[in-house]
């Protein structure tokens, strides 16, 4: 397992050095530039700010230059915003995005497997079928919309909830970003988890521990739910992808001050080391995260040995 | 490396060959249908996907030819902006100028004065067009991929599922985001295309995982070596054997993928990456709506609403289309 | 443990349907049989003919949106099972009336320790606390013969082979010492050779806890060395009941004649397989008459009409069929001739 690991690791850095690497391409092979808008500056102005951030230089020096100081985890300081280091930036707005992420997804976990093991014990009653209408509903409305439509709701009409801002963690302007950000997972899990739990309640293990005259409780938390949620451990893999996506309109939306409206901005501006240092920093916690799926799966099922 | 993580569950004893069946005297014909009528036959007794078939296609009718139609009626069209200045302004549904009731706009206008539901139509003909294009050229990248992989098998497709995992594990929305963010088309034209090949580009992977997965377990099924050891082709064992049998996931899958891209595309053109104006996406009306969700919501809500109702369909179809496919995942 | 006399299980007249899109199913339609204390009771069929659904009626493990035990009595010591409530079921399962499965492969949670698996039982039923009920286990793993027990036991199932497992649920089921054990075709997932040790095992723990057993099977073979009494089933229905050697010797039923030539005979020189002709009925849709009407070799108008008969033949012998009587004497004549000529 240990090997396993250390040798995940070390494929990471190489593969988040290639993300690095076709970023800055990109940024690179784009038209047009950071410091110019659509006016043209003064031939003299623009001799100056190439010299200073060393653009005359050719394009392999500086990209060793770049890389030569990203892999000592510099990444030099933002454009857009004078005297701001990168680092500075990222460690500031990472809390935020960190909060409003995390607790969604908990939450997401939370309500989900328990609404989908409900739904696959009660196969085909009311229940069931509420829940998993809901959940579709969950799966189709965009969170741009939901966002707002809470807003409308709980901000603008009932006054309980504070609209766009944010006043960090233990505050009610918590409520609504996760909410909006967790609905789609919500959903997705509880459907997720029911399809799994009706996989396995249809196994015939379980035919055996009901034949061993177990009582159902024991049959679905100590058999069942094991096996049944591992749809939803695959799931995470793909779904932090995709929280990070949410997590950008969320603090569009809300006006959070977090990685992810950073991250437009930067992109916006033509911020290279910005955008660079966050989409290092994006890589390195998705590979991360994806890794401790990897190894949570060998926990919850003993047959997987690495 | 093994697919070990199957988004769709499809087992591959359920594929079925089209063979001659005997009857026997008695006891009742036994009669072999074929993959798809049972299908289809299974899906329409699923209301919730007829329902969404039926939904899917309205909307995508309307939006056809329903800008047609209003243009032809009213005059308006989702870029038309009212010369007379007391009309330049946001007006709720079924309103007049004047705030008495009028059929001129059923969904309100814009801050511009523009019809909202013409521009609702608008938004539902790219949504839907990004939607279906992105989703076919992920259907052929990925299929191709997927079936040489698995056709070829052994080291090569070794190599090329090692690739497929890598990318998988990249932070692909960003590097999108990236892209779009630094290449901004001159024409709105362009901006889709680039669009198409961008949102293509992120969903092929899962569809070469399954395309190869179904391909590799079906080479070897008792079926084709029984079609073999009978002496069928080997182009009738793969066209009415093998491919048939992937179709299944693949169409399904399929009609997964487009409400995804269009959710992915609508949340890049609301961020104001994707569709750029004067042309407009559900997501891109959702994010000139909202700047005045105080106080003129229908702006939101009438986008919004559709938008969540056509994914709403979509969903149920897929879902349908993969119970009816795959009858072993069935909830009876 | 002497054989006592008295009927341990009596299953009368049971009927269990499922609804499914195609109709209903009368999976089981009207079967009755019996079990003595300390007898070992076959039962015998094709896929489909309802042999294990009945079984899994007899402690109710029916899964019950699409099935239901419709009609019947189920007679275990006295007690009629299908009116009790879940909860006393559910005591009986596992502690009084155990069962085992085909496959071993599935039919252990491959998330669990074979110790927990073993544990949670007594656990459960007997109340044992955890060391006695480690303990236990792991004597239990030593009477079926798993080397190095102590060791195994905290193993998980696919650390174990086939066999092994199949040992390991066995162990299970025998963990309470129940009165009844029910194996529904406990050795057709298994390699031939380690078909013969897991019938044996089960032979000697029954000698050995006088342990009542029900053996499912779609293999004669099987019956011929393990089982007192054979029931032959049929699309839901008994077809022939008897005593296992007068089956064997003299059968009373065309079904049941066919099943026995169709074990394969190693010293018929011609080498032919026999088979019997079609396949099993959609017993969601028969017709009026004999379910076995289409496939019957000596089938007449009055087969595809009426339903047959419940015919005695016999003290023990009873067959399901409008000719049981003359097929029977064949059978007898055929018997005794081979015995002449193998004299």
């Amino acid at each position: 397992m240990l090997r396993f690991i250390i040798r995940r690791l070390l494929v990471t850095i190489p593969m988040i050095l290639v993300v690095i690497t076709l970023t800055w391409g990109l940024i690179r092979l784009a038209p047009g530039n950071f410091y110019s808008g659509e006016k043209k500056i003064p031939k003299a102005v623009e001799k100056n700010i190439r010299e200073k951030y060393g653009l005359n230089k050719p394009w392999y020096v500086q990209y060793g230059r770049t890389m030569g100081h990203i892999v000592r985890l510099d990444f030099g300081d933002s454009l857009k915003y004078q005297g701001q280091s990168v680092n500075t930036i990222i460690a500031r707005s990472l809390p935020v995005s960190a909060i409003v992420g995390i607790l969604a997804y908990v939450l997401a976990l939370i309500v989900g497997i328990t609404v989908g093991s409900i739904a696959a014990l009660k196969q085909n009653s009311k229940w069931d079928y509420a829940s998993m209408a809901l959940a579709m509903l969950g799966i189709s409305i965009p969170n741009f919309v939901l966002g707002p439509l809470l807003v409308l709701l709980f901000s603008l009409a009932l006054y309980w909830l504070p609209p766009s801002r944010w006043s960090g963690f233990p505050s009610r302007s918590v409520v609504l970003p996760v909410l909006t950000l967790s609905a789609i997972y919500m959903a997705y899990i509880a459907r997720l988890t029911r399809a799994g739990m009706l996989e396995v309640l249809r196994s015939d293990y379980i035919r055996t521990a009901r034949a061993k005259g177990l009582r159902e409780r024991d049959v679905v938390i100590r058999h069942a739910l094991r096996g049944g949620i591992m749809p939803v451990v695959s799931f995470t893999g793909p779904a932090l992808a995709f929280l990070l996506t949410g997590t950008v309109v969320v603090e569009r939306i809300f006006a959070l001050p977090g990685l992810g409206n950073y991250f437009i901005q930067a992109s916006l501006n033509r911020d290279e080391p910005l955008i660079l240092g966050i989409v290092a920093f994006i890589a390195m916690t998705l590979l991360i995260m994806n890794l401790l799926v990897d190894i949570a799966y060998a926990f919850l099922d003993p047959r997987i040995r690495y | 490396m093994e697919d070990e993580r199957p988004l769709i569950h499809t087992d591959p004893e359920f594929a079925v060959a089209e063979t001659d069946v005997h009857v026997i005297e008695g006891s009742g014909t036994v009669i072999g249908t074929s993959l798809w009528k049972d299908a289809w036959r299974r899906l329409l007794k699923n209301k919730l996907a007829v329902f969404g078939l039926i939904v899917v296609i309205t909307i995508t009718v309307v939006s056809l030819i329903g800008p047609l139609i209003i243009k032809a009626a009213t005059g308006y069209t989702y870029d038309f902006i009212p010369n007379n200045v007391v009309l330049i302004k946001s007006m709720p549904p079924l309103t007049g100028p004047e705030g008495s009731f009028s059929w001129a706009h059923p969904m309100g206008t814009d801050n511009s004065g523009r019809d909202l539901l013409a521009r609702v139509l608008l938004g539902g003909r790219i949504s839907l067009m990004v939607g279906i294009i992105s989703t076919m050229v992920s259907l052929i990248i990925g299929i191709s991929y997927g079936a040489v992989a698995g056709y070829l098998g052994g080291r090569i497709d070794n190599l090329m599922m090692r690739l497929v995992d890598v990318l998988y594990s990249l932070p692909y929305i960003i590097l999108v985001i990236v892209l779009l963010a630094m290449f901004r088309s001159k024409t709105p034209v362009g901006q889709l295309v680039l669009l198409f090949i961008a949102l293509g580009s992120v969903s092929w992977l899962t569809m070469a995982r399954i395309v190869r997965g179904q391909v590799l377990s079906l080479k070897n099924q008792e079926f084709v070596l029984a079609a073999r050891a009978t002496g069928v082709s080997t182009t009738r064992i793969i066209f009415r054997h093998l491919v048939p049998n992937t179709l299944g996931p693949v169409i399904v899958y399929a009609t997964l993928t487009i409400p995804s891209v269009m959710l992915t595309e609508a949340f890049l053109s609301f961020l104001g990456f994707g569709v750029q104006p004067p042309l407009a996406s559900w997501g891109s009306l959702a994010a000139d709506g909202i700047q005045n969700i105080g106080i003129f919501p229908w702006q939101l809500i009438f986008p919004g609403v559709t938008m969540a109702l056509t994914l709403f369909s979509l969903n149920f179809l897929g879902d349908g289309l993969r119970d009816a496919l795959d009858p072993q995942m069935r909830k009876a | 443990m002497s054989k006592s006399k008295g009927k341990l299980l009596e299953v009368r007249d049971l009927c269990t349907y499922f609804e499914t899109e195609d109709g209903t199913v009368k999976a089981v339609d009207g079967i009755s049989f019996a079990l003595e204390r300390g007898e070992t009771l076959g039962i015998v069929g094709e896929s489909g003919s309802g042999k294990s659904v009945s079984n899994l009626s007899v402690i109710r493990l029916i899964p019950t949106p699409p099935g239901e035990i419709v009609s019947g009595e189920i007679i275990f010591k006295g007690q009629d099972i299908l009116l009790l409530t879940e909860d006393e079921v559910r005591k009986i399962r596992g502690r009084r009336i155990a069962m085992i499965f085909q496959d071993p492969m599935t039919s252990l949670n491959p998330f669990m320790k074979i110790s927990s698996q073993l544990m949670e039982i007594t656990q459960l039923h007997l109340g044992y606390d955890k060391s006695r009920a480690y303990n236990h286990a792991i004597k239990m793993l030593e009477t079926v013969g798993i080397p190095d027990a102590a060791e195994r036991v905290d193993s998980y199932p696919h650390e174990f082979s086939g066999g092994m497992r199949q040992r390991v649920m066995i162990a299970m089921a025998l963990s309470c010492e129940p009165e009844l054990l029910i194996a529904d075709e406990p050795t057709t997932a298994l390699d031939v050779t380690i078909q013969a040790q897991i019938l044996e095992l089960i032979k000697k723990l029954k000698q050995d806890t006088g342990t009542s057993v029900i053996l499912i099977t779609h293999d004669l073979g099987v019956v011929a060395g393990m089982t007192d009494h054979v029931v032959v089933m049929y699309a839901g229905k008994v077809f022939e009941q008897a005593p296992t050697r007068e089956l064997f010797a003299a059968p009373g039923n065309p079904y049941t004649k066919g099943l026995l030539r169709s074990v394969p005979d190693p010293t018929d020189e011609q080498g032919k397989l026999y088979q019997i002709p079609g396949l099993p009925p959609d017993v969601a849709h028969l017709g009026p008459g004999c379910p076995f009407a289409p496939r019957c070799a000596r089938v007449e108008e009055i087969c595809r009409k009426e339903f047959p008969p419940f015919v005695q033949l016999n003290a023990n012998h009873f067959s399901l069929c409008h000719f049981a009587g003359d097929v029977f004497d064949e059978s007898r004549k055929e018997s005794d001739s081979t015995i002449e000529t193998e004299q």
